[in-house]
């Protein structure tokens, strides 16, 4: 997919706040993928000539964490929680539901760009288990019919 | 009479509800025009009761749990404007202690839930920042010895003596020095340091401004999990009213000694746990660990001499100096003084945040605190120290949290996550778990680590499968001691422990799973079928949930499960209301 382009003055804002060393790296990747959802390939060029690091070395680290993203998203992300306390508490049965309900598997965003569904280690809310968050907004004792629920809610909600 | 109200207002309230009840309070207060202050705190600890409310006198407090909106009403008609305590919801007063509390001990969490972590003067007004003014009355190795004196120890999970690490780091020659605050809590399973770090951020910082001072640095980072962003904003905010304050910045209490702390957000990766991998991410590199020595007390962050202490161990610091060294020991045992904060979740009644003091006994904490098992099943394990600990059966229910004890039975203190699971959890099911996420989270450096994990894992898949022989497991077993061997961090190091433990007291698991092709716990899907019984009443419910449509019958007759067809999945068991659905 060609991916659109970004404007010069945006990525550029997002440099502002940080010096240009190296150890700003991981901070200057969370900002940008804070800003743009992702991490554009174009993005990741720009922070190279910033920090006169090589493009490869960017995306060597970026590619290390768990946290950043290559592609866009969708409009809301759902995480499922798949930490110890949820496991024991049937979180597969509410990552299935939930799969079954948008039509998609893990990893994967619905085509109408609505939802993307990722699994995360834990969420540190482990007496609430099973526990998915959305948006950033924690939903916990789950059952397979509360967790249609939560999807509705956000599908409703429609932006 | 002074009264306050407080709302349990951590990540997991607030997931529990915290945000409407806080809001519905406010609202009818404002609209009946109550003045009465409103403070929102940290964890309370008992998160099996979330939301909560805490109304506080001067003499007494009552604490009210799992709260829905439409109580708060009641609420304030009754015992705010009356005076007349809600007796059903009702939790615990000051005469009267829940007995979730009876045998905790707070020191880590002594504010936690107390005080509002966002406002630096309570913090002041429960002795805060006493401690730092005591420390920069005393020389450096001073308060080294009674750290030393302490006897306290690591708790991010190994246990190293404190004292000894800052005497290290102290003992370097270098201009520049740092500490660093490990909370890159990554275990599944574990929160304890993410609730210190969201209901008393200022001891933890001034639990490393000790610190740092007693080892000569002057520039310390909090290298805080992203998944927290709440413990960030508090830890950012409560660096910016210290350093007002003035007990963080320039020349502190206006003595020669300087201190800034900056927080860092991890990026998402559980090796950054160990202290040489997480120095990398700092730097801005590919988090993987390097071979120690040099340790980091010699050359650590940029190449200086650092001192790495977990959030649960500085939070510590500043009691130990107020009340000194003499009065932590008497809390503990011998080797290891004060108390351990656990995670306690899973499959027990009353899950939540727990400070016991180390040396209390398991079964104290699961049946005692916990109240013992959900929905009155059988206990079956305990797991401590989550992908690097191990599975402890029931006989070991006595064994005292300690460091020596745990690490002698097969599990390990760990950092404080402590999951209950019952007759219906499978053993192998959990060694394959705790493996699918240590083969994921290996960061590649080391063959065995890498290779080696994703080998168990793929033998733990098949066995879950009912596929593979005894001997299997002797493989299984020499490939766990190999990778323990050959790796070069913790985290490889540790990852067969779930396997081996459960190996160690569960073996009659593994191989019902491979000589009989049964899954006693019944969880492992492809040993086990689903059957309707004549229990069935038709009511059909069944069918519209199956997500594969492999249930089929009319209304008010019985259902059948095409087997080729069915996943598994449990879905119609869930929703069956007259118990139909048969498992075996």
């Amino acid at each position: 997919m060609e991916e659109p382009q970004i404007p010069k003055e945006s990525i550029e804002k997002v440099f502002d706040k940080y010096e240009a060393q190296p150890s700003n790296l991981i901070p200057l990747l969370q900002e940008s993928q804070e800003e743009f959802g992702y991490l554009p390939r174009q993005v990741m060029e720009k922070i190279s000539d910033y920090l006169e690091l090589p493009v490869s070395k960017i995306y060597g680290v970026a590619t290390f964490y768990a946290q950043f993203r290559f592609e866009p998203l969708g409009k809301h992300m759902i995480k499922f929680c798949h930490g110890t306390a949820c496991h024991v508490k049937a979180a597969e049965a509410i990552t299935e539901t939930i799969e079954n309900e948008l039509g998609i598997k893990t990893g994967e965003t619905t085509e109408d760009g609505m939802f993307t569904i990722e699994r995360v280690a834990c969420l540190g809310c482990c007496s609430l288990a099973p526990v998915i968050m959305v948006d950033g907004e924690v939903h916990g004792n789950l059952t397979r019919e509360k967790a249609k629920k939560v999807v509705e809610q956000y599908r409703e909600g429609g932006e | 009479m002074n009264r306050r109200v407080l709302v349990g207002y951590a990540s997991c309230g607030i997931a529990a509800g915290a945000r409407d009840v806080y809001e519905e309070l406010i609202r009818i207060l404002e609209e009946r025009d109550i003045g009465i202050k409103v403070d929102k705190v940290g964890c309370v600890g008992m998160c099996h009761n979330e939301p909560i409310i805490e109304i506080e006198d001067d003499e007494n407090k009552y604490t009210y749990g799992n709260l829905e909106k439409s109580d708060i009403e009641s609420i304030v008609e009754d015992h705010i404007i009356h005076g007349v305590p809600l007796e059903d919801k009702l939790i615990q007063t000051t005469d009267k202690e829940y007995d979730y509390f009876s045998k905790q001990h707070k020191i880590v969490l002594r504010n936690s839930g107390v005080i509002d972590p966002e406002d630096i003067e309570e913090y002041i007004e429960r002795d805060g920042y006493e401690a730092l003014k005591k420390a920069l009355d005393m020389e450096p190795d001073e308060i080294i010895d009674e750290v030393k004196d302490s006897n306290l120890r690591g708790r991010g999970g190994a246990g190293f003596p404190t004292g000894l690490k800052w005497q290290f780091a102290k003992d370097a020659k270098a201009d520049k020095k740092y500490v660093i605050c490990n909370a890159d809590e990554g275990d599944p399973g574990a929160f304890m340091d993410r609730s210190v770090l969201e209901g008393d951020p200022h001891a933890v910082l001034e639990g490393m401004t000790i610190g740092a001072y007693a080892i000569g640095a002057d520039e310390g980072y909090i290298y805080c999990r992203a998944e927290y962003p709440l413990a960030i904003k508090r830890l950012e905010l409560g660096i910016k009213e210290a350093k007002k304050k003035g007990f963080l910045g320039d020349k502190i209490l206006g003595t020669d000694f300087s201190f800034d702390i900056h927080v860092k957000e991890g990026a998402g990766a559980f090796v950054c746990g160990e202290e040489t991998a997480l120095m990398h991410s700092i730097e801005g590199e590919r988090g993987m660990p390097r071979p120690r020595p040099p340790f980091p007390a010699q050359q650590g962050l940029f190449g200086h001499p650092t001192n790495i202490n977990n959030v649960e161990t500085w939070a510590n610091i500043p009691w130990i100096m107020r009340n000194g060294a003499d009065k932590f020991k008497d809390v503990g045992t011998d080797k290891s003084g004060g108390t351990k904060v656990f995670a306690l979740a899973g499959k027990v009644k009353r899950g939540g945040l727990v400070e016991v003091p180390i040396g209390t006994t398991l079964k104290e904490v699961i049946f005692d605190i916990g109240g013992g098992i959900e929905n009155d099943k059988e206990f079956k394990a305990v797991q401590l120290g989550g992908p690097s600990g191990g599975c402890l059966p029931k006989k070991y229910l006595d064994t005292p949290v300690d460091y020596e004890t745990l690490t002698k039975a097969g599990a390990i203190m760990g950092s404080g996550g402590m999951i209950v699971m019952d007759e219906d959890t499978c053993m192998v099911n959990v060694a394959n778990y705790f493996l699918d996420f240590t083969q994921e989270e290996s960061c590649g450096k080391c063959t065995f680590c890498r290779i080696g994990t994703k080998r168990m894992l793929e033998m733990l898949i098949s066995f879950s499968e009912g596929k593979g022989t005894t001997e299997d497991i002797e493989k299984l077993k020499e490939l766990a001691y190999q990778i323990k061997a050959h790796s070069l961090c913790g985290l490889g190091q540790t990852a067969p422990n779930p396997v081996l433990t459960t190996l160690r007291y569960f073996e009659d698991e593994y191989t019902a799973h491979l000589e009989e092709g049964t899954c006693p716990a019944r969880v492992c899907r492809e040993l086990i079928t689903f059957t309707i019984t004549e229990e069935c009443i038709g009511c059909t419910k069944c069918s519209h949930e199956c997500p594969v449509d492999a249930i089929s019958g009319k209304p008010k007759e019985k259902h059948v499960i095409d087997q080729d067809v069915c996943i598994k999945c449990g879905a119609c068991e869930e929703v069956c209301p007259v118990n139909a659905v048969e498992v075996e």
